[in-house]
């Protein structure tokens, strides 16, 4: 069976290698991707949003049906792992709870589960001590990096960058977080109900600047029309209408990055996790 | 596009790839997936497509490769086949 596979997939690969040469070479400008539609991108793009990135003018303006469905599969993809992963009714299990004095563990088997207090903390099943280096430097780290998320959101018109990478980093400082402290750190600051409800909200937002634009009398995400409520001209109006939906975006990615990260590490009950 | 380079990075590509799928210990393979990704990253970058190097280098290599460490926290170290 192991050979039967192997054989299949050399004869795939170099199927798909022969098949390359029939692409044309790499840049070649008479190749069928860039004789019709990408001139015309790179030479209105500017004039007609006020995007100097013509990446983000084409994601989010010519082709922002499309985005609005990448952004709603990613909304699935988080739905499904809290579906598939998430454990709903647990009874109280094992907790370790450590004494900050004295360093004494004391391991409580369900029953009712003891107040929070200032001499007791609670600890993970498989807790060695922190490590003093890596929690101050996430500690200092977490802020910068949650920074250049938003500067790379708000960038994304200029630069390279833009909701989707945002997002992930947006989302990447709070797992750091959570896998520098514990989970419960992370879960503390940003709560599941908060983070659930984002990863809708963000969805919700480029959905609705969608149909503020049939509101106001033109087509869906058709960002012209929102030169009315903005007060500005309607190429700076679909400039403002990536602008927010690239937020839209960003908040959405954000929240499913974090909700994927918790349910996976604490296999569902997001109290212990890496 | 300096070719010495493309190839260079080329050949590391394939030999992570390789490595990913023949590496039994399931940690180290989603180490190795994660240099495969940074890898991919550069070769978008060498192409000019600075915004997919972008994705590429905050998806591919970064958090898809926690998610994989974090599904592998929650199995047994090595896989018995």
């Amino acid at each position: 069976m192991k050979t039967a596979g192997i054989i299949i997939v050399l004869l795939a690969g170099a199927l798909l290698l022969y098949a390359t040469r029939d692409f044309p070479p790499w840049g070649a400008l008479d190749s069928p991707a860039s004789t019709h539609v990408s001139p015309r991108y790179l030479q209105k793009a500017m004039e007609e949003t006020a995007v100097p990135n013509v990446v983000t003018a084409v994601l989010a303006d010519y082709r922002g049906f499309d985005t609005m469905f990448e952004t709603t599969v990613i909304f699935c993809a988080g739905i499904g792992c809290f579906i598939l992963l998430r454990v709903f009714r647990q009874r109280p299990g094992d907790r370790y709870y450590r004494h900050i004095a004295t360093e004494i563990t004391l391991h409580i088997k369900g029953g009712r589960i003891p107040k929070k207090s200032s001499e007791f903390e609670r600890i993970d099943a498989l807790w060695t001590p922190y490590d003093l280096i890596i929690k101050t430097v996430c500690r200092i780290l977490v802020p910068f990096i949650q920074l250049f998320a938003l500067y790379v959101i708000a960038h994304g018109h200029h630069s390279p960058g833009g909701g989707f990478q945002g997002g992930v980093i947006l989302g990447a400082s709070v797992i750091l977080l959570a896998i520098s402290h514990n989970m419960r750190t992370a879960i503390d600051r940003f709560s599941e109900k908060t983070n659930n409800l984002l990863m809708a909200i963000g969805v919700f937002i480029y959905t609705g600047i969608g149909t503020v634009c049939i509101l106001l009398g033109a087509g869906f995400l058709d960002y012209r029309s929102l030169s009315a409520v903005l007060f500005v001209d309607k190429i700076m109006a679909r400039s403002h209408g990536i602008f927010g939906v690239e937020i839209g975006v960003g908040i959405t990615v954000m929240a499913v990055m974090i909700s994927i990260y918790n349910n996976l590490a604490s296999a569902g009950k997001q109290d212990e996790g890496l | 596009m300096i070719w010495q380079l493309d190839l260079a990075i080329l050949t590391l590509v394939i030999v992570t790839a390789v490595a990913t799928i023949a590496v039994k210990d399931l940690l180290g393979c989603a180490i190795l997936f994660g240099a495969y990704s940074f890898l991919m990253c550069l070769l978008w970058a060498i192409m000019a497509a600075v915004d997919v190097a972008f994705t590429e280098a905050s998806v591919g290599a970064g958090v898809s490769t926690v998610f994989f460490v974090a599904a592998v926290f929650r199995t047994t170290r090595r896989t018995r086949d």
